[in-house]
């Protein structure tokens, strides 16, 4: 079947295009599909992409930074106001996949990857959809969930530093075995509304609901961190792949998940 | 399959191409224009053989959209030499930073890319820079050598 490229000067246009044409593929950077493209994936002949500048606008709003669907993690590493997103858009792909690789493209990036997502997820991150619809980026990443295509993405600028680490073998660039994600709110001393996100221990980046709850109404102490890693893995369903065994996931989650949250006290 | 013409800035020269839906950059500058230099290793984004520099950042040219580049800047290796070989290329020789050579046209527009934004760059710095290319003959330490040396001689020279 012959390839269909179509390119609108709008991001309205797209998606309204998006959303009649039930078999199209929408490209972003392009680290994605391209790569299907390469290997001749059979799954879309028809391609939508725009060229809407708004897509690509970094600006922060009432305690919102606002991310265009296009922002790439090049542009985010040079942006002052997306700084406590560095530590995560430093380490997604190479030098030359930062500076393709969207903010929004992420969201759709299939394990191994899709570690901005989990970071997203962490920090309570909100989609913007093309029919104008808010989603909470945690609900976009659930299985089943309707095909959506996200024009923006809305990120509370945490008071806490968001906590993050990446787990491959290969240094400087890797893909991931599993990564990690947490913001932990604190009021009175004490943490509240912890969130801990697991990347590459399920199907879909996953919140810790275990290691959560063992954060709640405590202080970061060795006693709570142990609890916390003694709870890491509860419900979350880490699969073998090439990279690692389900069993290894399980070993090593709740050994980071403790660095990770020593590295915070 | 229809075809669409594009304009570009190659290496400082005005090009244009005719591109199919889909064709990706580096086979429009390979088999378009004749710009032999990027290479095409695994397609996926893994190898960095195909880095050309877009706009000044590198970018894996078997992922990138050809059309997507209309009105751009595209430098490739075939760019760095000016009547001589640039000093990083030099240096490349000098620490015999290629064996099969198959990598160094993309390692070159990767360490091209970190030198126009850092000209005095730490050995971490280097390495990050060539993390995502791949060579399977040097290990590595000549080819930082190299770039860590081209940056003691006064880095990159813009050709033209």
């Amino acid at each position: 079947m012959p390839l269909t490229v179509e390119t609108f000067a709008t991001f309205a246009e797209a998606g309204r295009a998006f959303a009649s044409a039930r078999d199209a593929r929408f490209m972003g950077g392009g680290t994605l599909v391209m790569r299907a493209l390469n290997e001749a994936d059979p799954a879309f002949a028809h391609i939508i992409r725009t060229t809407d500048p708004a897509l690509r606008a970094i600006r922060v709003a009432g305690g919102v930074l606002e991310l265009g669907a296009h922002v790439t993690m090049a542009m985010l590493l040079a942006n002052r106001d997306a700084a406590f997103l560095a530590p995560v858009a430093r380490v997604i792909g190479g030098p030359q996949v930062r500076s393709a690789a969207t903010v929004a493209g992420n969201l759709f990036a299939a394990r191994p990857y899709g570690d901005f997502a989990g970071a997203l997820m962490a920090l309570g991150a909100t989609a913007e959809t093309a029919d104008g619809r808010r989603m909470p980026v945690e609900e976009l990443m659930r299985p089943g969930v309707a095909r959506t295509l996200v024009g923006a993405i809305h990120v509370p600028v945490p008071q806490e530093r968001l906590l993050f680490a990446k787990v491959s073998r290969v240094k400087p660039k890797g893909v991931s075995v599993l990564s990690i994600a947490a913001l932990l709110p604190k009021r009175g001393g004490r943490i509240e509304g912890a969130r801990v996100v697991f990347c590459g221990m399920g199907p879909h980046p996953m919140r810790a609901a275990g290691a959560e709850r063992a954060l709640n109404g405590a202080t970061l102490d060795a006693a709570t961190i142990a609890r916390a890693a003694a709870a890491a893995t509860e419900g979350l369903e880490p699969a073998d792949d090439a990279l690692a065994s389900a069993w290894y996931r399980r070993e090593v989650a709740s050994v980071h998940l403790a660095r990770v949250l020593k590295e915070a006290r | 399959m229809a075809r669409r013409p594009i304009e570009f800035r190659h290496n400082g020269e005005e090009k244009a191409a005719f591109v199919a839906d889909g064709q990706n950059l580096l086979d429009v500058l390979r088999r378009g224009i004749g710009d032999l230099t990027p290479k095409y290793g695994c397609g996926q984004g893994t190898c960095g053989a195909c880095t050309v520099l877009i706009d000044g950042l590198p970018h894996l040219s078997c992922l990138t959209l050809a059309e997507s580049v209309a009105g751009r800047s595209v430098d490739t290796v075939a760019g760095l030499a000016n009547g001589s070989l640039s000093p990083l290329q030099e240096a490349f020789m000098d620490n015999f930073a290629a064996q099969c050579g198959y990598c160094t046209d993309g390692m070159l527009m990767a360490a091209e890319a970190l030198l126009r934004a850092n000209p005095r760059p730490s050995r971490t710095e280097v390495v990050e820079a060539i993390s995502g290319n791949l060579c399977r003959c040097t290990g590595y330490e000549a080819i930082i050598n190299a770039v860590l040396a081209a940056a003691e001689r006064g880095g990159v020279r813009r050709a033209g």
